[in-house]
C-alpha cells in the first residue's frame, strides 16, 4: 500500500474531528502499529485474529524491521546468525521449516518474516514509507496518531495504539577523551555489514556484546590484527552442549524450576567444564555470576583466542592522534576502530510522561510493556529476553488484543483486572542481580516473563 | 481442552526430529483467492488416499489442495517410535509452509492429529471427517465391534480395521481390495495414545471448525461424532450410509461438496 491521498479516501476515513485546528482523521475502532518489524508483524496478525482493524505504519519500505538488511538503519552484518535456536526464535503459531539449521543467519529469518506476513496477508494493513511523528492522547482513550509522508502531515483517531518501533535502531556511541582528534577510521557496529571492511587492516574491537564478539571472531580471520577490548570478564555460552543447542538444554534446566542460585551454580559448572577457564587465555574472571548480564553465545572466540589471532585488552582510557591507551597503560595502534557498544531506545514520538519516563530515560512500564495510566498504549517488543524474541512479542501482542477485547465486553471486570493486575512496573522479571547499564534496563529471564505473561492471559480470559 | 500454555519447555528442548513428507498436491487453473486446503490422512492411510479423487476435485472448485502423508506413512521418511506429537508436528510444518493460511482436514486418527495442529497452529478453519479423537470410551465401544482389528494394537499390532468398516457395500469389492492393500500403519506409541483423549490446547485464532461423519461409520460410533462436534461447540453434518473412508467411497463427492460449500459460506 502506498499512503497518498486516494488510498487514504478508499479507508472511509474523513476528517471530522478537530484537534485545535488540525483536522483529525476518525478511524473509528482501528488499532496503530508503529513499525513493521517482527513485532509489528506479530502486533498486526494476533489483533486481526481477534477482530480488530489495524492500519501499521512503517517508515521503511519493506517488512522486517532490523532484520531487512536493504534499509539503512538495519544492524545486521553480512554473517549475522541467530543466537538462539529456532525452537526460540519463531513465533509459537508459525514453526521455521525442519530444514533449515539450528541457527537460521539473518537473510533466512528476513526470509522468514517476509513470509509470515504473506501467508498472513498482512501486507494489506501496512502503509510504507510513512512515519509516525506524534502520538497524543484524546478523549475516551482514543489516540490521535500524526504521520508523514515526504513533507505532507496527516494526524488520526485510533482507538488504540501499538508502539513497535524496536531498540536496535539508534547507536550508543560512548564519549572517549581524545576521540575527535584519532585519526584512523572509527565506525559503530552498526555500519559494519561485511568482513571486507576488516581485511588487512589493525582493528580494535569495543564491546564484549554478542555483536562485538562475532565482529572480533570476523576480525581474526580477515583483519591483520585484532585487539579485543571489554569491560569486564564475561561467560561465554557455547552455543552446542554435548551436540544439542545449549539454549535446548538451559531450558530444560528452567523447567525444573531450581532456585537461582542453584542454577547459577550448576550452569557455571557446565561452563567450566566445557569452555573452560579462560583467564588463561587472557580473559578476565567474570565479576558477575552466570545470568547477571545478557548471554554472550559463542563458540569461536575462544577457539581464536587459542590462536592468538584476537588479543583481549582491557577499557580504552582515551584515544589520541595515532590509537587508544588502555585502562591498564599499555598503548596500542589500530586504524580502524569498530565501536559494539550497542543502541540506544528511543521514542522521540511520544510525550517522556505517557511512558512513565524516570530521570535516566528509562520507560516504566508493566511487564515492559503497559504503560499504568494508558491502558489504550502498548510498547511490544521492548525486552531484552535471554532467549529468542519473537514468542514473547506474540504473547504479548494476543495479551493486548485480550485486554482490549475485554475492555470493551466487560469494562467493570476490566477495570478491576487493570487495577489489581496491570499497574505494577517494579518487577524486572529476572532473578538474577542484573547489571545496572542501560543495556540491561529491560533483561529479562524469559520464562519467568513468559510465566507473568501467562498469569496475565489467563486473567483476561480467551476471547 | 485445557488452556493455551506459553512456557513449553518440553517442547523447545526436544524438537521432533525432521523427516521428508510426502505432500502432493492439486492446484486450480486460476488463483482466485480461495485459501489452501490441506487434507490429513489417519492412521495407516498416506497422501494417496485424496489424491484418488479429493485434491482434483477441491482444485476444481477454485480451492488449492494438498495432501500429506504422516511420518512413516505414504512415502514420507520412516518413523518407528514416533508419538502423536511428531505427527502434530508435521502438520503444522506443512501447513506453515503454504503459500496462505490453510484450512486443516483430518480424517480418521488423522483429525486428532489436526485438533492437535490447531492449537499450534491458526488454521483459516478446521475440518473433522470421520474424527477418532480417542479416549477410553470410545476406544471399547469400538474394540468391542471390531476386536479383530483391534486388540492386536493393544499389544503393538497395527490397527487394521476391514474392508466393511472402511467402506459401503456399494463400492467395488476390487477397488476395496485394492485401497485395502495400500493401507500402513502408524507407530505403536500414537496407537496407544488413542486409548486417551490428550490434553489438547484449545485451537488458536478461533477458527471454526466442522465435523462430519456418516452415523453407520463403525469405528466412529454416532455418539463419539456427536461428542467431537459438541467439543468445538457445533452439530455433525451427517452422511448415511458411507462407510469410514469417505473419501474413497462411491458417494465420496457429496461430503467433500459439503465442505467446499462450508468454507464458501464462511
Amino acid at each position: 500500500m502506498t499512503f497518498d491521498s486516494t488510498g487514504w479516501e478508499s479507508t472511509g476515513a474523513t476528517a471530522t474531528i478537530w484537534r485545535g485546528d488540525r483536522p483529525v482523521y476518525d478511524r473509528g475502532e482501528t488499532v496503530c502499529v508503529i513499525g513493521a518489524g517482527l513485532t509489528g508483524l506479530a502486533a498486526i496478525k494476533n489483533l486481526r485474529e481477534y477482530g480488530f482493524a489495524v492500519d501499521c505504519f512503517e517508515r521503511e519500505t519493506g517488512v522486517g524491521g532490523l532484520w531487512n538488511w536493504r534499509h539503512a538503519r538495519s544492524p545486521v552484518y553480512a554473517s549475522t546468525h541467530l543466537v538462539s535456536s529456532k525452537p526460540f526464535s519463531q513465533f509459537p503459531d508459525f514453526p521455521m521449516p525442519d530444514s533449515w539449521p539450528d541457527y537460521p543467519n539473518h537473510a533466512q529469518m528476513l526470509g522468514y518474516l517476509e513470509r509470515y506476513a504473506d501467508h498472513f496477508g498482512l501486507r494489506d494493513h501496512i502503509w510504507f514509507g510513512t512515519e509516525v511523528t506524534r502520538i497524543e492522547p484524546a478523549d475516551g482513550g482514543y489516540w490521535d496518531v500524526t504521520t508523514e509522508v515526504g513533507q505532507r502531515e496527516r494526524t488520526s483517531r485510533y482507538a488504540a495504539v501499538v508502539v513497535a518501533n524496536g531498540h536496535h535502531w539508534s547507536p550508543n556511541l560512548p564519549a572517549y577523551e581524545g576521540l575527535p582528534e584519532y585519526r584512523g577510521e572509527v565506525i559503530h557496529a552498526s555500519a559494519y555489514k561485511d568482513a571486507a571492511q576488516l581485511r588487512g587492516r589493525k582493528v580494535l574491537v569495543v564491546g564484549g556484546g554478542n555483536t562485538g564478539c562475532d565482529i572480533a571472531v570476523e576480525a581474526a580471520t580477515q583483519a591483520a590484527k585484532c585487539w579485543h577490548s571489554t569491560r569486564r570478564g564475561y561467560w561465554y555460552a557455547p552455543k552446542y552442549i554435548s551436540g544439542r543447542p545449549a539454549d535446548q538444554v538451559n531450558d530444560l534446566v528452567a523447567a525444573l524450576r531450581l532456585p537461582l542460585r542453584v542454577k547459577q551454580w550448576l550452569f557455571q559448572r557446565v561452563l567450566r567444564r566445557s569452555v573452560g577457564d579462560l583467564t588463561r587465555f587472557g580473559l578476565r574472571r567474570p565479576d558477575h555470576k552466570v545470568y547477571e548480564t545478557h548471554p554472550i553465545v559463542n563458540s569461536q572466540l575462544v577457539y581464536y583466542l587459542g590462536h592468538g589471532s584476537i588479543k583481549p585488552v582491557p577499557d580504552v582510557a582515551r584515544f589520541d592522534r595515532y590509537g587508544a591507551e588502555l585502562t591498564d597503560g599499555q598503548t596500542i595502534d589500530p586504524d580502524l576502530v569498530v565501536l559494539a557498544t550497542g543502541y540506544l531506545p528511543r521514542f522521540e514520538f511520544v510525550a517522556p510522561e505517557i511512558l512513565g519516563t524516570d530521570a535516566d530515560g528509562r520507560p516504566r512500564l508493566h511487564l515492559h510493556a503497559f504503560p499504568p495510566r494508558y491502558p489504550t498504549l502498548s510498547v511490544l517488543g521492548l525486552v531484552q529476553p535471554d532467549s529468542g524474541i519473537l514468542p514473547i512479542v506474540h504473547w504479548q501482542s494476543v495479551a493486548f488484543a485480550r485486554w482490549l477485547r475485554l475492555r470493551e465486553s466487560d469494562p467493570t471486570r476490566a477495570s478491576a483486572f487493570w487495577r489489581q493486575s496491570m499497574t505494577g512496573t517494579d518487577d524486572r522479571y529476572t532473578g538474577a542481580r542484573v547489571k545496572e547499564s542501560v543495556r540491561h534496563w529491560f533483561e529479562i529471564d524469559h520464562v519467568r516473563y513468559l510465566r507473568a505473561l501467562q498469569d496475565t492471559l489467563d486473567g483476561l480470559g480467551a476471547k | 481442552m485445557t488452556r493455551t500454555r506459553i512456557v513449553r519447555s518440553a517442547e523447545w528442548a526436544y524438537p521432533p526430529r525432521p523427516v521428508n513428507r510426502e505432500i502432493r498436491e492439486a492446484l486450480p487453473v486460476s488463483d482466485e483467492g480461495r485459501p489452501p486446503i490441506l487434507f490429513v490422512p489417519g492412521f495407516g492411510h498416506g497422501a494417496w488416499a485424496f489424491a484418488e479423487h479429493w485434491l482434483e476435485h477441491a482444485a476444481a472448485r477454485g480451492f488449492p489442495a494438498y495432501a500429506m502423508s504422516l511420518r512413516g506413512h505414504g512415502t514420507s521418511g520412516s518413523a518407528p517410535r514416533t508419538t502423536l506429537r511428531a505427527y502434530v508436528h508435521d502438520v503444522v510444518q506443512v501447513a506453515a509452509g503454504l503459500p496462505r493460511q490453510a484450512v486443516l482436514v483430518g480424517h480418521g486418527a488423522g483429525a486428532r492429529v489436526v485438533a492437535g495442529a490447531m492449537g499450534r497452529y491458526p488454521a483459516r478453519a478446521g475440518v473433522l471427517v470421520a474424527p477418532v479423537l480417542g479416549g477410553l470410551r470410545t476406544a471399547v465401544a469400538v474394540a468391542a465391534r471390531n476386536p479383530a482389528a483391534t486388540v492386536p494394537a493393544l499389544f503393538g499390532g497395527a490397527l487394521r480395521p476391514g474392508r466393511g468398516a472402511l467402506f459401503s457395500r456399494s463400492l467395488p469389492s476390487s477397488a476395496a481390495r485394492g485401497y485395502a492393500a495400500r493401507l500402513g500403519r502408524a507407530s505403536r506409541l500414537a496407537q496407544w495414545q488413542l486409548l486417551g483423549t490428550g490434553r489438547d490446547e484449545p485451537p488458536v485464532g478461533n477458527p471454526p471448525v466442522l465435523v462430519i461423519g456418516s452415523p453407520n461409520d463403525r469405528l466412529v460410533p454416532n455418539a463419539a461424532l456427536v461428542r467431537a462436534a459438541a467439543r468445538f461447540g457445533g452439530a455433525p453434518l451427517p452422511f448415511p450410509g458411507m462407510g469410514h473412508d469417505l473419501m474413497l467411497d462411491v458417494r465420496w463427492a457429496e461430503p467433500l461438496d459439503a465442505i467446499l460449500a462450508w468454507l464458501d459460506k464462511g
